[in-house]
């Protein structure tokens, strides 16, 4: 067991820490989820990527350095602790990208990997549906083969980003036959200003359109712009799900950098007895999450993998930012109440976390059932 | 970087646990809690045989430490399988004398404690010492130094039955002055994380199978989604408190240390609460094996730094960054 990093790792972490104390700007951009947030967000990564700084864990050729998890834990932590905007492509990097490394084909990974990792093209999802939400294998939305490609018709909805993205990527039924509702499912991407494609924008609770509603009316996808086999879908999906939860969402830089922000406001409003443990949980919290993620990185560079211990992680992290940030509104006091401070939107924005990737309620019928080995219930 | 066990730390668990599982543990336990020792004291040496107490030995005293992260392992082993006794003690009076001058006392003390010969407890900033009947080495921390006591008050119980509260008689030979050095402290509390965390393993893993076992309405109770929701979140406080305390072994930090006694003691706490729920009025009797890990749980929450303690030394320790 060994918690110290090479040499070379830490000059790694100087090399980011460098540039991005150069670089990262003064004032914060306006929030992503406007019009001209989005854009600021979009070219602060185009000015991370043109430094190769996006998306470092990817190989050289689509725009990354090669590094190693290990190393992006490092970057990770470094641009959080720099107070670096958050990142307005992360549903295609986290989500999109996993699933071409592992099911894509060469030429859509050279086509799409690129404008993804400089923002020049941001992803949403397309996953719930009305009717399909934590049921997702529930999902109606069709495609119907015609002549090179597939026509998509239906609708989607709770689509993070799309009010502004470019282009979206989610799960179709293929085949309405299959014996099972998890089969016959296609996993496609398209655009979302095509032809047929009507976004409808969803304000969330501080009334900004974080999400949105798509209709699809007949949308042609070309055979090039489907991953993986049709009826293979839902493998291809839950493959990157797993990622989701696991590591890539939320790291744990980003908990390490808020819990000190939070210790900082705690001493600066003269240390109040009333949030010393929690303030204490948070800074707990935050360590115990980065040596998680320490384990999960030594075990993945040993060969293993990620699996339904992805949904531990992902329970506490989405209920450990809301505690967190509850404590913050409370040692603002009156002041909490108020939309304009750094802390209210990053509330609003923990808020609904216990509500995407996967409910947590889901989350704990995998650990339960797939962890501790408890019976199915009446799910499933 | 590379933050999981090698091949030979993954074969000290598996000895250990294979040791204890036969060892009848729950047996030792009643025995020890009427003040009957003997299997205890067996049970101590095949402990010594195993390598425990030399851990904490350095190797220029004759011992195989330190080798803190070899410690956590096997105080898990040791919460897992409820052994009794002042396990904790032994390795924190096991640091102290081996930090004193072989010439002394200490140089005929260490030997014994690493093997198995000797029990040992010490009083430290808490109204008793645990075991100081059985306790053949008695050491007593006061403002002046540390002293070899002469003799314990008589016994007084414990919420955990196998924990015998002893006061230590006062006076004694004087071993050193002044303050103890910090790495004690921090041994006895990472230990007692460790403790805890094996603990919190062994009511869940007892919740489990209790659940899976008894049927209501016709099917498993631990089918029913309230059940599968709490014990779940006992998996998940479990989880992310482990590594804290392998952490906290490599860096002997005392924030670090002081943050995996917070979460691997409220860990276990909460598994025993959900762990004595879930197995209903049986859980709450003292026949069934569990009460022996749910009195424990209790019991270590406050044991060398309670919570409230030691969120203090967090805090103290990111104020320094």
């Amino acid at each position: 067991m060994d918690l110290t990093y090479s040499a070379a790792d830490e000059a790694f972490r100087a090399e980011a820490r460098a540039w991005l104390r150069e670089h990262v700007p003064e004032r914060p951009p306006p929030s992503l989820e406007t019009a001209e947030g989005f854009a600021a967000h979009r070219a602060w990564e185009a000015e991370l990527s043109a430094a190769r700084w996006s998306v470092v864990d990817w190989p050289a050729r689509y725009g990354g350095r090669d590094a190693s998890l290990v190393r992006w834990l490092l970057f990770e932590e470094e641009y959080y602790a720099a107070g670096a905007p958050g990142r307005v492509g992360q549903n295609g990097v986290s989500l999109l990208a996993p699933t071409l490394f592992a099911h894509g084909t060469e030429e859509q990974r050279a086509r799409v990997l690129p404008p993804m990792g400089t923002g020049e093209v941001v992803w949403a999802q397309a996953w719930s549906e009305p009717e399909a939400g934590s049921d997702l294998a529930a999902l109606r939305s069709k495609a119907v083969r015609v002549s090179g490609g597939w026509l998509l018709s239906g609708q989607k909805t709770w689509s993070s980003r799309a009010a502004f993205a470019d282009r979206a990527f989610g799960l179709f039924r293929c085949d309405p036959d299959a014996e099972r509702p998890h089969l016959g499912l296609v996993y496609v991407m398209f655009g979302l200003r095509a032809p047929g494609v009507t976004v409808r924008p969803i304000a969330r609770l501080d009334g900004r359109p974080a999400f949105a509603e798509l209709f699809l009316d007949e949308v042609f996808v070309p055979d090039d712009d489907v991953i993986g086999e049709p009826g293979e879908g839902w493998r291809i999906a839950m493959a990157a799900t797993g990622n989701e939860r696991g590591l890539m969402l939320r790291s744990p830089g980003r908990f390490l950098a808020s819990a000190g922000r939070l210790h900082r406001l705690w001493r600066a409003r003269g240390e109040p007895e009333s949030a010393r443990a929690r303030v204490a949980d948070a800074l707990i919290g935050a360590r115990a999450y980065q040596l998680f993620a320490c384990a999960a990185v030594s075990r993945l560079a040993d060969g293993g993998s990620i699996g339904p211990e992805s949904s531990l992680n992902k329970v506490f992290w989405s209920e450990y930012d809301i505690a967190l940030h509850e404590t913050a509104l409370d040692l603002l006091g009156a002041e909490g109440e108020a939309a304009d401070t750094e802390w209210a939107e990053r509330y609003v924005f923990a808020l609904a976390g216990p509500l995407y990737a996967g409910t947590n309620e889901i989350q704990r019928d995998i650990i339960a059932e797939r962890l501790l080995g408890l019976p199915k219930g009446r799910r499933g | 970087m590379r933050f999981l066990f090698d091949a030979e730390q993954r074969a000290f668990i598996g000895s250990l646990d294979k040791m204890l599982t036969t060892a009848d543990t729950p047996a030792v336990v009643r025995a020890w809690s009427r003040g009957e020792h003997a299997a205890g004291r067996a049970l101590w040496s095949r402990l010594a045989d195993a390598g425990v107490w030399a851990l904490a030995v350095p190797e220029s005293r004759g011992g195989l430490g330190p080798r803190p992260v070899e410690l956590a392992v096997a105080f898990v082993e040791l919460g897992r399988h409820a052994v009794p006794g002042p396990l904790v003690e032994t390795v924190t009076a096991a640091v102290l004398l081996a930090g004193l001058p072989e010439t002394g006392p200490a140089g005929r003390l260490v030997p014994a404690l690493q093997a198995g010969e000797a029990l040992a407890t010490v009083a430290w900033d808490a109204p008793y010492a645990l075991d100081g009947d059985v306790a053949g080495v008695r050491l007593a921390l006061t403002g002046e130094g540390l002293f070899l006591s002469p003799g314990h008050g008589p016994v007084r119980r414990s919420l955990d039955p196998a924990r015998r509260l002893t006061s230590l008689a006062p006076g004694g030979r004087l071993l050193a002055s002044g303050p103890p050095p910090a790495r004690a402290l921090l041994h006895a509390r990472l230990c007692t994380a460790a403790q805890a965390l094996g603990v919190g393993e062994a009511l869940l893993a007892q919740a489990v199978g209790h659940v899976r076992r008894r049927t209501q309405f016709g099917v498993p109770v631990g089918s029913f989604q309230a059940v599968k929701h709490r014990l779940a979140d006992a998996r998940i406080g479990l989880e992310f408190a482990r590594p804290l305390v392998f952490g906290a072994a490599l860096t002997l930090d005392p924030a670090d240390v002081a943050a995996a006694k917070v979460a691997a003691g409220e860990a276990a706490y909460a598994t025993a609460r959900a762990a004595l729920q879930a197995h209903g009025a049986i859980g709450y009797t003292a026949e069934c094996d569990l009460s022996l890990w749910l009195t424990k749980a209790r019991a270590l929450l406050g044991a060398w730094g309670d919570p409230d303690t030691c969120r203090t030394e967090v805090l103290r320790g990111a104020g320094l960054r």
